[in-house]
């Protein structure tokens, strides 16, 4: 271009080759995200007794307004309210387990023994195997230990089924969140390490008052990815669990006795919502909203508290 | 670093812990090890006799796995064709376009940009359960059904973290060096692939190993965007497996299992390196 030395920025030739840079990939945006997240929004609000056809056009009669109709039959619903205590209940527990040991062996490892690359190797392997696989391959290893144990079958016991499901999830995530721990580890200042051993710290001392506040950055992230994966936490629950057992709840003074599965997450009732007919659809979407205002609450509201706690640089 | 402080003082202590991380990692990988084991194993032991060897009457060689491939009337190596056709053509549209935008919106201080990057970083915390529903009706419509026409989607969907990671690493490049090709002559479009595509090398590896890995694992999206009858991708054929012979067929079904394995663990170890770092610098972004 010849006009290249013009100094006003409206001239910035880049600006004519907009449509070319942005084009494409704002079409595919637009189709793949922003039109289905704001169909999704207006559809939670419409009542599908009378709109079985779920796209829908934005004309739209006043009659197939539900407007918070479907929000509260979600609320009422007894699974929705269980599996929202089921869900926390885990992502709290994983979060636990799968930090502990990330940091425990992101920080073995980087004590200069032999063998760490290949130690590393092993311990990030699981994580390149997809939710579903994973689920299916450990359903037969459980069906194995739990046959050798006399136990229940997990489809069978609540308990036991929330125990497996934590144990794939931690071995799945563990070597990812290790792979962060051992970059923050390895970024802590040389000489303060030096410092404190001068100053005549021991290294329970120097891991809890030095490592530990300057891997800070390592942690919140961590404990923002693993706590918002228990949450979304999808393809593991349906291989592994698929909801099962269902219990029966009794009968109380203001809901009739229902049925209940024991293991099923969020994400899995939704689609379960979903599944049920086109008449639940407005019910799914509307449960799909509110399940995107908790991750996204939780996912800010953490990092927010995490972050406070970091070293100042 | 670290490392090469602690070497020098408890030598006994390192040895300990060598080998706690030896018995630790074999333990951690034992899960994969009997997996293998048992695809070699008549189907009535596995259950009952999961931790035993695959000997005498219990060994059925690779019984299991012809069973896996041709008891379904899906066939398997469509499943495999159509995982690989979507994940590569999916990261590499990914890949061309998120950058683009990316230099464009490093580059050019407007309105426009800083609305499309800032729903670009919104989509980042929104879950799938959110747009799923509508997704896949807009997609059936708009014929974005096909194991050809699903790059579409996931590049919509998955743009997200793309642009982030694209948009810091562009802003990390001096500016200088494309006025310099524009002085001599090039238009942006020339400035792009002559001179920027290539400095974002590091990028790309990192953003490409990233969408492949959750692009060949996904089971939701292409369940519900798929025209399910005609395509199924390695998890989806292995839902399908499960339900109409999984139950039944251990020994066919832990033979499947491991031919999904085998993949992506060819790749992880070809590519250990990249994976790994790749991996490091999504989450220190994300």
């Amino acid at each position: 271009m010849e006009k290249t030395k013009k100094k006003s920025i409206f001239s910035n030739p880049m600006r004519k080759w907009g449509w070319f840079f942005l084009g494409p990939m704002a079409i595919a945006f637009f189709i793949g995200f922003v039109w289905p997240f704001i169909q999704g929004i207006f559809l939670s609000f419409c009542d599908f007794n009378t709109v079985s056809d779920f796209s829908i056009k934005f004309i739209n009669d006043k009659g197939q307004f539900a407007l918070f109709e479907n929000y509260i039959n979600s609320i009422q619903s007894p699974q929705i309210i269980y599996s929202l205590g089921f869900t926390a209940l885990f992502a709290v527990v994983s979060v636990i387990v799968i930090n502990v040991f990330a940091f425990a062996i992101a920080y073995a490892l980087t004590q200069g023994i032999k063998g760490s690359n290949l130690f590393r190797t092993i311990f990030f392997m699981p994580n390149l195997i997809g939710g579903v696989i994973l689920g299916y391959a450990w359903q037969m290893i459980f069906g194995g230990i739990l046959s050798l144990l006399d136990l229940p079958d997990l489809r069978s016991d609540t308990g036991i089924g929330f125990w497996c499901l934590v144990i794939l999830v931690a071995w799945q995530q563990i070597g990812y969140m290790m792979i962060i721990y051992i970059a923050g580890l390895q970024a802590v200042p040389e000489d303060m390490l030096e410092a404190a051993k001068i100053d005549g710290a021991n290294k329970t001392q120097t891991l809890f008052r030095v490592i530990i506040p300057n891997v800070m950055p390592s942690i919140t992230i961590c404990m923002f990815l693993s706590l918002t994966n228990g949450f979304k936490l999808f393809d593991q629950n349906f291989a592994l669990n698929s909801g099962l057992p269902t219990i029966i709840r009794p009968a109380t003074e203001t809901s009739p006795a229902s049925f209940i599965n024991s293991t099923q997450m969020l994400a899995m009732t939704i689609k379960a919502t979903y599944d049920k007919g086109s008449a639940f659809h407005g019910q799914a979407q509307a449960q799909a909203v509110m399940f995107f205002i908790l991750v996204a609450a939780i996912g800010l509201g953490q990092l927010a508290i995490t972050r406070k706690r970091e070293v100042q640089q | 670093m670290a490392e090469a402080k602690a070497k020098k003082p408890v030598k006994v202590g390192s040895v300990i812990l060598t080998v706690i991380m030896a018995c630790v990692s074999v333990l951690y990988i034992a899960p994969i090890v009997f997996i293998a084991i048992n695809s070699f194993k008549d189907t009535n032991y596995i259950k009952g006799s999961f931790f035993e060897m695959p000997v005498g009457d219990m060994w059925v060689g690779m019984d299991n796995f012809a069973r896996s491939v041709s008891v379904s009337s899906y066939p398997f190596y469509k499943s495999v064709l159509y995982s690989f056709v979507i994940t590569i053509l999916s990261t590499i549209l990914i890949l061309l376009f998120t950058s683009m935008a990316a230099w464009y919106i490093a580059r050019v201080n407007s309105v426009v940009c800083k609305i499309f990057y800032f729903l670009c970083v919104f989509s980042m915390v929104v879950p799938f359960q959110m747009v799923m529903f509508t997704l896949s009706q807009d997609a059936t419509m708009l014929h974005l059904n096909t194991p050809w026409t699903i790059p579409v989607v996931y590049l919509g969907f998955g743009a997200g973290l793309a642009i982030f990671m694209f948009v810091g690493f562009v802003k990390s490049i001096p500016v200088e060096i494309e006025e310099a090709a524009s002085i001599d002559g090039c238009n942006p479009v020339r400035t792009y692939f002559l001179v920027v595509f290539p400095l974002l090398k590091p990028t790309l590896i990192s953003v490409g190993i990233l969408e492949i890995m959750w692009i060949w694992n996904d089971y939701l999206l292409p369940t519900l965007v798929l025209d399910i009858t005609k395509y199924k991708t390695i998890p989806m054929y292995m839902e399908a497996f499960k339900k109409s012979y999984g139950g039944n067929d251990l020994g066919a079904m832990i033979a499947l299992i491991l031919l999904s394995i085998i993949p992506v663990i060819a790749f992880y170890l070809a590519c250990q390196k990249h994976i790994i770092k790749g991996v490091a610098a999504g989450a220190v972004k994300g």
